[in-house]
């Protein structure tokens, strides 16, 4: 994670991830040429799918919610040098907290039920990775194999107690009773439902993750271990800390993302809440530039694409909501694994540009 | 007699779980060896079953349907090649880039050109799939249990890609200790700057690497929608590609153990598909979920306990970049 | 320049020039080197020799420029041409596969054939009659990360001659010899002359020049500033003309004057993962107000002593004392020994000691970060740690002095600066500095050894390990010298002398060994 070059702030976070952005629009679009429809059609009726109405907006920003709190789990093992692909198991696990506090407890007052329902989420998701971090940081376990295991075992776990033991008596879905109404997160006012609360509280969570990261000595250290392990132990800071106290706060991040999908818009625990939101916070890390601000945008894009992919496969029957994930992968192509592509001749140019409007500049490049 | 019949079809089922494990899992050998981290297994196999049903199902060969499924695992291996060699992008986010992408285009495509609800249509026609090939004599074999239905169950019955799977072991491991081409291999997954300045590429011989895990992904995912079923359903391969990642970690980077590794995966899961619903004595039926959930589990324990000790190669997920 | 001899020279280099980014590494180059010869070129660290014989080797691409191999321009746009047209090269670096077998690295990219087992059967057959010629016997079957490291050289140059070389470049050969070894190294170059090969060597050490070459060039800041033949120069008029100045070869510093002992090893012993002992029972003391320096061959337990001394690697048996704490038995980290008044400057300080990607402030609290004056409360204290390292930056002539600027774009001189800056403002107890002066140029190396001697006077103990014999017995006041792992010996710097040391540092016991 190495930085090759600098570029000014607009350049990093805002022309490079647009470009990367275009460049997975346009092969989603020779997808959709492939399937036989329109991309300009198809982009036409995403966009107004996504924002025509305060309806649809809200929608979006709903989705995006989700997005927000797994990109910032993404994120902030990122920074600690951790490819958490487990976002989706966490946040399945950590749905399963709070779901619990709203069944149980659900009836009592709303301000006492949210923290409640905060820490259990958050206690969830952190339990659920606590494990591959462990085992990571002491048997030296791939973290990215045994996430990916605890999304499987996450989802088997959810379907037996969903099946067997939290069903409804007398139901044939696999799902819950619905929560008591005093649990509901509120509904936002001008979009309506299911825009609700934690909208709010993801935006307020971001805040916090960006003081963490920047602002503070333990997230300055997670950061040295990230960007260079050997660098951390001569400092005096513990990698293996570092990995446990990332992935748990990774974790609980995801975690959280039960407060909007259950108390917010489902009511109730049911098998696949989740629903992949634990993948799209990879593209949305990575589109956001692991930055608080960048993810909160870059979720809202993705809110957008599910949103309006929703309102286009009614529309255009061909094309369905899978192709969001296709997009999804495309952005963590260009966005992740591409990004020396466009990012290596824009240091190039701007080098020039430099060069040319400063010719005594005395920055250096690195030289052994 | 009754036991017996049971643990040679178990032993039977095995072979054929752990066929495309193994295809998998030697193709991940290759990349790892050449040090390209392996993840992208899963993907290339999803997608190549994807295009080996389409194809099968539109040209009625499965013989073409193979070709289409090797063709896209290729291509697939070509993006993270691109991504992770030509770019020197992170291995493991362009796999997974890979990973998630074929998750959605398999039923993408296959809603917009089949209209079956992401899925692909039937492979009812003997052409459409690979059947099992009988050897001489096997049916009536079968009703002598020894050696007669080892012989009709082990040795006949299998597609001819299972054959192959287990072919390519002892071929993969002559490639690789035996043949010039696998020296390089080596070395340049221990130390690339060695092979530079060997005069060698270090690109090509990683995309060469990358490539034939491409292949044999290729076969592993037709083995799976045109042998194993009759067609594509939406994520069939559910995590078989970790799983032959896994394999090889375990397996410690060589063919022979890594082929142990596939075996005790599959015997694993055949065993676990034998118990659903079956009462066992102290603890009564096994929730499925748990039986479906046993390799996963498998996994993890296998990583945890053992690979610790085992020696990656050494330069492995690392971009090469030439010493200033 | 002079003009080539009659017959046409073996390797010609007509106007090369080669740019990193703004480093502009080599200005124009041409050279000429004479068949049958042994040719010096030396130059400071960063003059552009490794670049220019990378070039040759056809590892980099030159941007303008021509080579002539014989009399014959060829396109060595890969090793591969380059090996096609006879000129091979030893890296500093060993470009050896470890766990491969000797003969499997050499056969590496010239088989001779797919199958395997052939081709090394051929190989094996012409290697022992080219061991026999130049006396450079090597067991074939053993793996290489098992050889020591004077064998694992004899391998590369093995590999060169079996793949046919005639120009056989080596770049600073020596660093990871003793003075012994060296020349040995030396001798089997003579012969490999006598025999007809044409030899490069890139040093920066006047005393291999002196020895060995017939003629040397000297490079400085990308050009070559002088061609001379080596019999009608000497050391100091190299040295004025790599330095292109007249310059100091000795550090100016005054008797030292120890006082009371502040950190004691006792037993120290390091195991490595594979349960190798890479230091063994080492004991010593420091006291405040002087200069020890450890010499040693690089890779005889030094790095291992440094990291267990820094708390960076744990020592598998021994105690280290400071400041009334026992640093093993109480598992002190890094950051609780700094809080004690140890600092530590790492050996390899790009890759130890900073981070690239951060901002020059934060690297300028790496290790510091958790103190009270770069904190408030929950929260960091930017104001605070921008004001610290603008300090830092003045008083070190770290330049741009820009503390919000990555580390990565500064130059390596001011990035070992800052954190030379770091270490010794916190005015620590004990100070332990590795390779002070690698990658550093000459005017940075002058500085670096006034703060280090003013931090003595200033009565710290300072522990100066490094592989440069010139600088230890430049800078230090009583000297250990380690072999294989241990404490060979122990010298005060008045009884010191290249010859003794390097005897030492072979493994021979001196007298009065600690």
């Amino acid at each position: 994670m190495t930085e090759p070059g600098r570029l000014p702030k607009w350049v990093d976070y805002g022309l490079l991830p647009a470009l990367n952005l275009l460049a997975a629009l346009l092969l989603a679009g020779g997808i959709i040429r492939l399937m036989g429809e329109s991309p300009v059609a198809a982009l036409k009726l995403l966009a107004d799918g996504a924002g025509g109405s305060p309806e649809s907006i809200g929608y979006t920003l709903y989705y995006a919610t989700n997005f927000i709190f797994t990109g910032l789990a993404v994120a902030v093992a990122y920074h600690a040098g951790l490819f958490n692909i487990g976002a989706e198991g966490q946040a399945y696990i950590g749905g399963l907290g709070t779901g619990l506090v709203c069944l149980a407890v659900g009836h009592w007052p709303f301000w006492i039920v949210l923290p409640l329902a905060i820490l259990a989420g958050a206690a969830g998701g952190a339990a659920w990775a606590f494990v591959p971090a462990w085992l990571q940081a002491r048997r030296g376990s791939h973290i990215v194999i045994t996430t990916i295991m605890f999304n499987f075992i996450a989802s088997a776990l959810m379907t037996y107690l969903l099946v067997n033991v939290l069903i409804r008596p007398g139901q044939q879905s696999p799902e819950t009773r619905e929560f008591a109404a005093a649990s509901f997160m509120p509904v936002l006012p001008f979009f309506g439902a299911p825009l609700n609360l934690a909208f709010v509280v993801a935006l307020g969570v971001a805040a916090l993750v960006w003081i963490f990261i920047w602002r503070t000595r333990w997230g300055y250290a997670w950061r040295v271990a990230g960007a260079n392990p050997s660098a951390a132990v001569y400092a005096g800071i513990h990698p293996d800390r570092v990995t446990l106290g990332a992935m748990l706060l990774s974790g609980a991040l995801a975690g959280l993302l039960g407060l909007n999908e259950l108390m917010g818009a489902q009511h109730r625990i049911l098998l696949d809440f989740p629903g992949g939101a634990g993948f799209v916070g990879i593209a949305v890390a990575l589109m956001g530039r692991n930055h608080p601000v960048g993810i909160v945008a870059s979720a809202i894009l993705f809110g957008a694409l599910v949103q309006g992919g929703s309102q286009l496969s009614f529309d255009m029957p061909r094309v369905n909501r899978d192709m969001v994930v296709v997009i999804q992968g495309l952005v963590i192509l260009f966005c992740g694994a591409l990004e020396h592509m466009f990012r290596a001749p824009l240091v190039a140019w701007y080098r020039r540009r430099l060069e040319q409007s400063n010719p005594q500049s005395a920055i250096r490049n690195p030289q052994s | 007699m009754e036991t017996y019949t049971l643990v040679v079809l178990l032993l039977a089922a095995t072979i054929r779980v752990a066929t495309p494990l193994l295809l998998a899992a030697l193709g991940g050998l290759f990349s790892e060896r050449a040090g390209v981290i392996a993840l992208g297994l899963e993907g290339m196999m999803l997608g190549a079953a994807f295009a080996a049903a389409a194809v099968s199902a539109a040209s009625g060969s499965a013989w073409l349907g193979l070709g289409a499924g090797i063709g896209t695992a290729v291509l697939l291996a070509l993006v993270i090649a691109v991504a992770g060699v030509t770019f020197r992008g992170n291995q493991v986010v362009a796999a997974m880039a890979v990973n998630i992408m074929v998750a959605g285009l398999g039923p993408s495509l296959a809603l917009a050109w089949f209209d079956l609800g992401g899925q692909t249509p039937q492979l009812n026609d003997a052409a459409q799939r690979f059947r099992e090939l009988v050897w001489p004599g096997a049916e009536a074999a079968r009703h002598t249990p020894l050696p007669g239905l080892l012989y009709a169950e082990l040795l006949s019955g299998h597609s001819v890609i299972v054959y192959l799977a287990f072919a390519l072991v002892p071929a993969a491991a002559w490639v690789l200790y035996r043949s010039r081409f696998g020296l390089r291999l080596r070395a340049v997954g221990e130390n690339p700057s060695a092979v530079d300045t060997a005069g060698l590429s270090v690109t090509g011989l990683r995309y060469q690497a990358v490539v034939l895990s491409g292949v044999l992904c290729g076969v592993a995912g037709a083995y799976l929608s045109t042998a194993a079923s009759s067609g594509f359903v939406r994520d069939m391969t559910a995590g078989k590609g970790y799983l032959a990642l896994a394999a090889l970690v375990f397996g410690n980077w060589r063919p022979w153990r890594t082929l142990g590794a596939c075996l005790l995966f599959a015997f694993t899961d055949a065993l676990a598909t034998r118990l659903q619903g079956v009462p066992l004595p102290l603890v009564g039926v096994i929730p499925v979920q748990f039986v479906l959930a046993l390799p996963y589990v498998l996994t993890v324990l296998l990583l945890a306990g053992f690979v610790g000790r085992a020696v990656a190669p050494a330069a492995i997920g690392q971009p090469y970049e030439k010493e200033r | 320049m002079n003009s080539a001899p009659a017959s046409s020279p073996a390797l010609e280099l007509r106007g090369i020039d080669k740019r990193f980014g703004t480093v502009h590494a080599n200005r124009r180059i041409s050279l000429t080197i004479a068949r049958g010869s042994i040719h010096g070129l030396i130059g400071e660290n960063g003059a552009g020799k490794s670049t220019l014989m990378n070039i040759v080797y056809g590892f980099y691409p030159a941007d303008a420029g021509e080579i002539l191999v014989g009399g014959r321009r060829v396109d060595v746009g890969s090793p591969q041409d380059a090996i096609a047209a006879g000129i091979d090269m030893v890296h500093q670096h060993f470009m050896l596969v470890e766990n491969f077998t000797v003969l499997e690295n050499i056969v590496l990219g010239a088989e001779g054939g797919w199958q395997l087992a052939a081709g090394l059967a051929r190989a094996r057959a012409r290697l022992e009659a080219l061991a026999r010629d130049y006396g450079l016997e090597v067991p074939l079957d053993a793996v290489v990360s098992t050889l020591p490291v004077g064998l694992q050289q004899r391998v590369e140059i093995l590999k060169a001659l079996h793949r046919g070389a005639e120009i056989l470049i080596l770049d600073e050969p020596t660093a990871v010899l003793t003075p012994q070894e060296a020349d040995q190294l030396f001798r089997l170059l003579g012969r490999l002359r006598d025999q007809g090969k044409t030899v490069i060597l890139v040093t920066h050490k006047l005393r291999e020049i002196m020895a060995v070459t017939d003629r040397v060039t000297v490079m400085r800041q990308g050009s070559i500033v002088a061609e001379v033949a080596t019999r009608d120069t000497s050391p100091r008029d190299l040295a004025e003309k790599m330095v292109g100045r007249a310059v100091l070869l000795r550090v100016e510093k005054g008797p030292a004057r120890p006082g009371e002992v502040v950190l004691a090893a006792r037993g120290l012993e390091v195991r490595d993962r594979r349960q190798v002992a890479r230091l063994k029972n080492v004991s010593f003391q420091l006291r405040a107000g002087e200069i020890v320096g450890i010499a040693g061959v690089a890779g005889n337990g030094q790095s291992e002593l440094l990291a267990a001394l820094a708390g960076t690697l744990a020592p598998s048996r021994g105690e280290i004392e400071l400041a009334g704490h026992e640093l093993v038995r109480e598992r002190l980290d890094a950051r609780a020994r700094r809080a004690l008044g140890l600092a530590h400057v790492p050996e390899d300080r790009l890759h130890d000691g900073m981070i690239g990607g951060f901002a020059a402030e934060d690297n300028a609290i790496l290790g510091y970060h958790d103190r009270a004056a770069y904190n408030r409360g929950a929260l960091q204290d930017r104001r605070a740690i921008t004001a610290d390292c603008e300090r830092k930056m003045t008083g070190y002539d770290v330049r741009p002095p820009r503390p919000r600027l990555p580390l990565a774009s500064f130059s390596g001189g001011n990035q070992q600066k800052l954190v030379l800056a770091r270490e010794i403002e916190a005015a620590p107890r004990v100070l332990l500095v590795g390779q002070p002066t690698r990658g550093v140029d000459i005017g940075a190396i002058e500085f670096i050894h006034r703060r280090l001697v003013a931090l003595r006077d200033a009565g710290c103990a300072v522990l100066v390990v490094s592989v440069e014999l010139d600088e230890i017995l430049g800078l230090a006041d009583r000297i250990l010298v380690m072999a294989g792992g241990e404490v060979i010996g122990e010298v005060p710097r008045a009884e010191a002398t290249e010859e003794r040391l390097g005897l030492m540092m072979a493994g021979v016991r001196g007298e009065g060994a600690a």
